[in-house]
């Protein structure tokens, strides 16, 4: 019991910093933006596509095709931002965004039903098959790696936000949207680019997703349904709020499978948002939690 | 004369920043009352706190001799307090005459007939000039009229006492001229009024008292005479002067106003517009 | 005070303002008289429909789109008056279904047209499970009032598959077969899905004209200062939520009555809810008609893509694509877009007729 314990705390922690990481995208568009992305679910799946198809058509190593995904999958944040966000009027402009977005969704879904059929697949590697073992529990390199991964595109990005102009102004954007705009702050392009990142993270977190999961067209629904509860559970608008949510939700899930059963581990994963809404309505480190009247 | 309202040692942090410091002042029934200060004085956040949208960190707001410290703010508003906003706000896509009824809520049953019937509705849009608006769109109303109809909202409610937050803010003088009659009006019918103003000419015109605040706390009270010649008055609005363009009134440096409008509420408010 | 503008002195009538201040064209008694013309000949038209088309292909199509009727004016009644985004309504539609597939399975009941008293009674039921989620849901920001709605849905799928002794699981539950002919067999359920859409019109109608709906549509505009003039905001869209469950409940209820079984990915099905949104969006959010039309524009049109084509991809793709184009060139929906035009000409003719 207790390694079985021990590895389901190992999994979640590592687990959670890869959702971390596609969550951390969703938290920052809508603390730029003011828009809840619904399409990042699906862009994972996605991103998890087109490495599986530079894997198995052209041999490219996952790790490696990164370098392609992640530019591409900036490019199509970019583009989608531009094609449909910008032009959502101010008002009403979240609820819009979601039915934006979901729609957005659904095309890409169809696409890749289209392309690939609902048959299950999977990134492969070396580092999926074989594990190394600590702790008395075996534990398949690939949670490290992606873990490792997460935390570099993390430490990246925090420096990116924390350490550039560019970075300076998403960051002004999300504490005053109008403010940024009246000292000259090009919006549209903080958005662009914001948005992009977003997407760039999927393509990361896709890759590593598609190597611990089998996925399919459909299984975006599930995905973004996690990575909204990360998100809301951090609060809305923190990045490091997204981090600390998503381990914590993530352990409390492997854990409850492990302690309670594998059955019940999914809904306590939603449970701990309800939960944690019953005491702190804007999630653990809620952001614009006052807003002026 | 007895307070109507009063407010005993409020105090107000937003994080770092302390918007009410210990701020104490009252206002007598069947007075109008100016509240005036520079930018950032704290005047809006002490109508925010008196009014329930925001909690109070300390401090008592009396009215009627009934505590209202952070009650919820339809509470306080059915016992009475009416109050407008700096930033004028309408239910924008409900007609004129809709947004009236929106207040029929905070007024108990009883009263509702008396209150709220279509005679008394027509008769309050006439007494703003907006009678032949009654079917529009509040969103397409200009400011001038939104600030009208924000008044008559609130009237509606038959408040005894109101709290205007700049209503000459933003508007031509002869609207304001306007305003001020109207005010005068409901007076004398026995509102009692609370009116943070920058325009300096309708205070002086229009208040029996005058409290001026200063970074959160009282500073100086009395009549419109007094409190112009005050030389701590000077020196705040002065100093306040020297680091905020929208303080346009052009008080000179004997303090007289030359009753130019207060613009749209200065930065405060644009700031404060830019965060919703 | 005169007819003067307030502002500028000037007669309001000259003022350069929008086109709406004048008197609103669409308001005159000749629209208002043949508004009521028009919704008499539809429900003429609604409950000729089988007689007329009684091929079950289509009767099929047309049960299904009542029932997002229904739905989709249910949604609306919430979402569409207070603003606040709510994508998890497939709980009541769930819930009405499970409801009835218990209740008939344990109380043995027999099929026929008995079993459609009890579509009310899960319609309660489903009001009454609104309660607690809408209670816990409301408590939070707009923005993560959605997610939240998100979540709980997703709660409630899982524990249709897990709460095996009340759900069956995967397995899912049965409900009697009722004694009809082939034949009949859909016009029984056009009846009772057309009398439920009915009621959700109906009922999201009275709400908008009371004081009710006037404070809900306060509450969408400006929340804090509704609340501010009195306005029990927590407590009316508390209600309006229960109202809403309600409503969806008995349409899920009709729905697996329909099917003759209940199952966890279609009683909770995650695409609903997008569904129902894009109907009322369509159709015009906060209109009584607007979710009707876009109900029935939409449903036909979905049950047409996935027979026509067999590629579920590009349905998705269509749909996805329908949506982002109205959405685009129509933010208002049709209903609003379709009156403002109307307006515009009116007017134009009205001005035109003056000069004369």
């Amino acid at each position: 019991m207790g390694t079985e314990l021990a590895k389901a705390v190992v999994d979640g922690v590592l687990t959670g910093g890869v959702y971390a990481l596609m969550a951390a995208g969703l938290t920052l568009i809508f603390g730029v933006m003011d828009i809840i992305n619904i399409a990042q679910g699906v862009m994972v799946v996605l991103g998890a596509y087109l490495s599986y198809t530079l894997q198995v058509h052209f041999g490219i190593e996952p790790f490696v095709g990164l370098l392609i995904t992640i530019p591409v999958m900036f490019l199509l944040g970019v583009g989608i931002e531009w094609g449909f966000i910008r032009r959502l009027e101010p008002r009403d402009r979240t609820a819009l965004s979601i039915l934006v977005t979901f729609a957005v969704a659904i095309v890409i879904e169809g696409v890749l039903t289209q392309f690939y059929n609902a048959d299950l697949r999977s990134v492969d590697g070396w580092y999926v098959q074989k594990s190394v073992h600590v702790f008395g529990f075996y534990l398949p390199y690939i949670y490290l790696f992606g873990f490792a991964l997460a935390v570099v595109a993390l430490s990246a990005l925090y420096l990116f936000l924390y350490r550039t102009r560019t970075g300076h102004s998403i960051r002004a954007s999300m504490q005053n949207r109008d403010g940024a705009q009246l000292v000259g702050i090009d919006i549209d392009r903080v958005s662009a680019i914001t948005f992009g990142i977003g997407a760039a993270a999927t393509a990361a977190g896709g890759m590593v997703y598609g190597a611990t999961n089998t996925f399919n067209p459909d299984s975006g629904y599930d995905l973004i349904s996690r990575l909204l509860v990360i998100v809301v559970l951090g609060g809305l608008g923190s990045v490091g709020g997204a981090l600390v949510a998503a381990i914590i939700a993530l352990v409390i899930e492997d854990v409850t499978a492990v302690l309670w059963s594998p059955v019940w581990a999914s809904t306590m994963f939603f449970a701990v948002l309800v939960l944690v809404l019953l005491v702190r309505p804007n999630g653990l480190f809620g952001q614009k939690a006052v807003r002026a009247q | 004369m007895t307070a109507l309202l009063e407010v005993r040692g409020a105090v107000k942090n937003f994080g770092g920043v302390q918007a009410l410091a210990e701020c104490s002042f009252a206002v007598e029934k069947g007075a109008v009352i100016g509240l005036i200060g520079p930018n950032g004085s704290g005047k809006t956040t002490m109508f925010n706190v008196i009014t329930g949208y925001e909690r109070a960190d300390a401090g008592t707001v009396t009215f009627d001799g009934r505590d209202i410290t952070n009650a919820p703010a339809h509470r306080i508003g059915s016992l009475g307090v009416g109050r407008t906003f700096q930033l004028t706000r309408v239910f924008g896509r409900l007609t004129v005459a809709e947004n009236l009824q929106v207040g029929r809520a905070g007024v108990p049953r009883a009263r509702h007939q008396e209150l709220y019937s279509d005679a008394r509705c027509a008769e309050l849009l006439g007494f703003v000039g907006l009678a032949r608006l009654a079917d529009v769109p509040a969103g397409t109303l200009s400011y001038g009229q939104r600030k009208l109809l924000e008044l008559a909202t609130v009237l509606a409610q038959d408040p005894r006492i109101v709290l205007l937050d700049e209503p000459a803010g933003g508007i031509n003088p002869t609207l304001i001229g306007q305003m001020a009659e109207r005010i005068g009006e409901l007076n004398q019918s026995g509102v009692t009024f609370l009116v943070v103003e920058h325009n300096m000419e309708f205070v002086m015109d229009l208040c029996d008292a005058v409290w001026v605040m200063e970074r959160g706390a009282v500073i100086a009270h009395g009549t419109p005479e007094q409190v112009r010649a005050d030389p701590r008055v000077l020196d705040a609005y002065l100093g306040g002067a020297l680091d905020d363009d929208e303080d346009d009134d052009g008080e000179g440096a004997d303090g007289r106003g030359d009753g130019k409008g207060g613009g749209v509420g200065g930065v405060d408010g644009v700031d404060r517009e830019a965060r919703r | 005070m005169t007819a003067e503008s307030v502002e500028t002195g000037e007669a309001v009538d000259s003022a350069p303002a929008a086109p709406v201040a004048a008197v609103d064209p669409l308001a005159a008694p000749v629209f208002r008289r043949s508004g009521a013309a028009v919704v008499v000949a539809a429900l003429v038209a609604a409950i000729g429909f089988p007689f007329v088309f009684n091929n079950p292909a289509t009767t099929s199509i047309a049960i299904f789109t009542l029932l997002y009727v229904g739905a989709a004016s249910a949604w609306n009644m919430f979402s569409g008056y207070t603003g606040y985004m709510a994508l998890g309504n497939a709980v009541f539609y769930g819930s009405g279904a499970y409801f009835i597939a218990n209740i008939t399975t344990h109380l043995n009941l027999r099929g026929g047209v008995g079993i459609f008293a009890w579509v009310p009674v899960a319609g309660l039921f489903a009001g009454l499970v609104a309660i607690p989620v809408g209670w816990l849901s409301l408590r939070t920001r707009k923005h993560t009032f959605v997610v939240i709605t998100i979540a709980i849905f997703f709660i409630f799928q899982l524990l249709a598959y897990n709460l095996q002794s009340v759900t069956d699981g995967s397995a899912g539950m049965q409900l009697p077969l009722p004694p009809w002919t082939a034949a009949a067999y859909n016009d029984y359920f056009y009846a009772a899905a057309l009398v439920v859409a009915v009621f959700a019109i109906v009922l999201s109608w009275a709400v908008r004209r009371s004081h009710f709906g006037l404070q809900l549509l306060a509450i969408r505009d400006d929340e804090d200062r509704a609340r501010g003039l009195g306005v029990r905001t927590s407590r009316a869209k508390l209600l309006v939520f229960a109202m809403t469950g309600a409503v969806t409940g008995m349409c899920g209820a009709v729905y697996a009555y329909y099917l003759g079984s209940v199952y966890p990915p279609f009683a909770f099905e995650a695409i609903f809810d997008l569904t129902i949104a894009l109907m009322a969006f369509i159709g015009g959010l906060g209109t009584v008609s607007g979710p009707v039309i876009g109900a029935l524009l939409l449903e036909p049109l979905q049950q047409y893509l996935t027979v026509q084509l067999t590629d579920a991809g590009l349905s998705l793709i269509l749909f996805g694509a329908l949506f982002l184009i109205v959405i685009g060139f129509l933010p208002q929906g049709i209903v609003p877009s379709l009156a403002r035009l109307a307006r515009r000409l009116l007017l134009r003719r009205a001005e035109r007729g003056a000069k004369r």
